[in-house]
């Protein structure tokens, strides 16, 4: 797997990944939630010693029910657009405490992060403070039903484009934070959790804003079978409609099952993917035909990157 | 709690198993493992969202169905098809 | 040997926040509030302060980022005016629901439309539903006084309520007078240092601030509680300021009223109403119609929330008749102070007349004659025994 920190008296599986869980079992997400099978993996990367910071949004709604929890590390359940400011506010709190050896992550949905979210994001990247924001994207605002975000791909259909489907490409949240200049960018999909936590626990140590990007499919928001999540996922990267990949200190490489995806012809049609999910069900001929270009040419820029 | 005297000052939730409620009865089908075929392989283990899997004392899965949603990832990950969702109704209730 | 520095309303405060040893501001520029902040930054990046400055990218973030450091259990600050403290709005009801003790410098500045960048209370005002403790300064020493008992009466475990400083734009904030700063050890005795108990950062006791309370659950419906509890800690927060303030006078020598400062109001057949720098002047009014013969009083509203009601009923049973002065108003109704005296008074049963007057909206001069026109007024109308017009608005160019 590839070597990573191992945090003092941790508890190793055949998988090379810790056993204890950081949730405590019986939370509302929906059945086979993406973006609960990157929670799972991205706490045990954080190991015990991490704050989150959380807003509105599907982890939220589904974990913060009064008076339970199921997280077993501090969080603040925040306001929509504050996860990167507040954070910042904990990071403050906890250098005058002397406290610096605990992780501030910001943990939220890509209406958060994308939309509400980017400013205090940018604001935070920008004075570099010491905070790992993950973003978690199932690629809609799915918390309140499905309505269109900046991460909501080309042609897929949501409540608020019910029937032709979105116009715009997907904003690239990854490459605009990469363009701060800050030390850390990678992205990575909830159905490769060991990319994932790898990821994750090399974020953790870094100091500066860190950013990880996780592709998380969502069920009912992508209209698949509810057992078909870490399928879906590993079919996007295969497409290469997402790419696993790491900028760390301004060098572009690419990971996991991406590595060899440069090449076109090793990429699976994205027609494969799209005909899977019932929010895709619509698009014609024409329109499979854009959203393959836009992959293609996402290739051409990663590819000018690792030059 | 019955009185305001008790709950915390500030709005405050403590850490504790079922915290939306006992999750198990939103099942229709349940993951059986057949050990007979399991590898011990943990993909199972590896790609369950809601961390309803443990691993017992001989390295085999074990499946915590007071909490199982019955999503059926692990059933359709299992590379020895040693899962199986079978129809929830005539299990006993925990 | 006092030491007296000349100081803005903006400095003043600055020196407040030195002394009281805050350990993370975040704010965000605004005029009039601006040099402030400034000031701040020159204390920690000098070494005079040790503490962190976040300079956040809007008011909004810089509130939220507040409510996290505080959250941790360090004493916090931050400062605004008008425009800003309309877009943190929805975090005011965040700070105090989430019960923290963060002090916030309020410059109070009038609100577009149309552009203002001069006095008046809309701002402050406009939030009176959020739970803040809101305190309205009448000159810059009682300022930086209110400032190091706010952090006193806000973090008493009781109470743990967020509070506003209110002084007015560029009367008080550019404004220089003299301030008697007390030695840091005197106040290190007076402000004890900053303790919260389940803090966000004990990674021992982990918890999950801010859950859902849903009525839709028993064991969840727990919303209405909260919120009384708030309110609750308002009322016991109207007590601690009355014993702080007595504290602060015994061991600094200085009082500036605790809800609210009655001038000569013993044998007053009528009183005015202020609130902020205008209470100054309304004394010298009331001394020079004394000297006249006229029984008048002067009552300068120092806290608008917790609003003093019980204190203001116990003025109105010996007082004729009470002119309000507001320096914002609330459309469709009245003046917000009018409409609060009101309402605290309704349940008398022997009740003082009472007429609302609108004054110095958008930084107009609150002039010497404004108000003495206003007292006049009202002695007229105790002769009627009746009040015409309840609300008027004086030095309106119709």
């Amino acid at each position: 797997m590839g070597k990573f920190e191992i945090i003092r008296g941790e508890k190793m599986n055949i998988l090379g990944l810790p056993e204890e869980e950081y949730l405590y079992p019986g939370f509302g997400s929906c059945p086979g939630c993406g973006s609960f099978l990157a929670l799972r993996h991205t706490l045990k990367a954080l190991g015990k010693k991490a704050i989150l910071v959380i807003p509105a949004g599907c982890t939220a709604a589904t974990t913060g029910l009064f008076p339970k929890t199921p997280f077993k590390v501090p969080v603040f359940e925040t306001a929509f657009e504050t996860t990167a400011s507040l954070a910042s506010g904990v990071i403050a709190a906890l250098k005058m405490k002397g406290k610096e050896d605990i992780v501030v992550v910001g943990w939220a949905g890509d209406g958060g992060t994308y939309d509400i979210g980017i400013q205090a994001l940018s604001g935070a990247a920008e004075r570099g403070e010491n905070l790992l924001y993950i973003c978690y994207d199932n690629e809609a605002y799915m918390n309140t039903g499905i309505q269109r975000s900046g991460g909501t791909p080309f042609g897929a259909r949501t409540t608020t484009t019910p029937i032709i489907g979105k116009q715009q490409h997907k904003k690239d949240m990854p490459l605009i934070m990469a363009v701060h200049k800050i030390p850390y960018v990678a992205t990575a999909c909830a159905s490769y959790p060991q990319d994932l936590f790898k990821k994750v626990r090399k974020a953790r140590e870094m100091r500066g804003t860190r950013y990880i990007h996780i592709l998380c499919p969502c069920p009912p928001g992508w209209r698949f079978d509810i057992n078909k999540t870490v399928e879906i996922g590993k079919l996007a990267v295969k497409t290469g409609i997402w790419a696993l990949y790491e900028i760390e200190n301004g060098k572009f490489k690419l990971t996991g099952a991406s590595r060899g995806l440069i090449d076109p012809s090793k990429r699976t049609p994205v027609k494969e993917y799209t005909k899977l999910q019932g929010r895709f069900s619509h698009l014609t001929e024409k329109q499979i035909e854009i959203l393959q270009k836009w992959i293609d040419d996402q290739w051409k820029t990663y590819q000018q990157y690792i030059k | 709690m019955k009185s305001l005297r008790e709950i915390p000052k500030s709005p405050i939730a403590k850490p504790d198993i079922a915290s939306v409620g006992i999750t198990g009865n939103w099942r229709i089908f349940r993951p059986v493992i057949r050990k007979e075929n399991c590898k011990k392989c943990l993909l199972c283990w590896l790609y369950c969202p809601d961390g309803v899997i443990r691993v017992d004392e001989e390295g085999y899965p074990e499946i915590n169905y007071h909490f199982c949603k019955g999503c059926g990832i692990c059933a359709n990950e299992c590379p020895a098809k040693a899962i199986e969702m079978m129809g929830e109704s005539g299990y006993e209730e925990h | 040997m006092k030491n007296i520095k000349m100081l803005t309303a903006n400095d003043a405060v600055a020196y407040a926040v030195k002394l009281a040893k805050v350990q993370v501001v975040a704010a965000y520029p605004i005029t009039p509030q601006t040099a402030c902040v400034e000031r701040i930054s020159e204390f920690i990046e000098k070494g005079e302060l040790k503490a962190e400055f976040i300079c956040v990218e809007s008011e909004h973030s810089a509130l939220s980022a507040v409510i996290g450091a505080s959250s941790c259990g360090v004493r916090t600050f931050t400062a605004t005016s008008s425009q800003g403290l309309a877009l943190m709005h929805e975090m005011l009801h965040w700070a105090a629901g989430t019960r923290l003790p963060i002090v916030m410098y309020v410059v109070n500045r009038a609100l577009a439309a149309p552009w203002s960048i001069w006095c008046d209370h809309q701002d402050s005002l406009s939030q009176r539903d959020t739970g803040w403790l809101q305190f309205y300064a009448e000159n810059n020493q009682e300022l930086f006084d209110t400032v190091l008992m706010s952090y006193k009466i806000c973090e008493d475990e009781e109470i743990l309520l967020p509070a506003m400083i209110c002084a007015d734009a560029f009367i008080l904030s550019h404004a220089t007078a003299p301030v008697s700063i007390p030695s840091p050890k005197d106040i290190d005795d007076f402000l004890p240092p900053y303790d919260l108990k389940l803090a966000l950062d004990d990674i021992e006791n982990p918890v999950t601030y801010v859950p859902t309370c849903a009525p839709t659950r028993e064991d969840s419906d727990w919303y209405m509680e909260y919120k009384y509890l708030q309110q609750d800690a308002m009322l016991k927060a109207a007590k601690k300021i009355k014993e702080v303030c007595r504290e602060f006078n015994e061991k600094f020598g200085r009082f500036h009223g605790d809800l609210l400062e009655k001038y000569r109001c013993d044998d007053a057949e009528v009183v005015i109403l202020s609130m902020g720098s205008f209470a100054a002047q309304a004394k010298d009014v009331v001394d020079d119609m004394r000297r006249e013969g006229f029984k008048v009083g002067a009552v300068k509203i120092r806290t608008f929330r917790p609003f003093p009601v019980d204190d203001l009923r116990q003025l109105a049973k010996n007082v004729k008749a009470m002119a309000i002065v507001d320096r914002g108003f609330s459309f469709g109704h009245c003046g917000q102070l009018f409409m609060e005296v009101k309402s605290a008074l309704y349940n008398l049963p022997d009740r003082p007349l009472v007429k609302g007057y609108v004054m110095g909206l958008g930084g107009r001069d609150i002039k010497y004659s404004d108000q003495r026109y206003v007292i006049e007024q009202t002695f007229k109308d105790l002769e009627k025994g009746f009040v015409e017009r309840e609300i008027e608005w004086v030095n309106l160019r119709l």
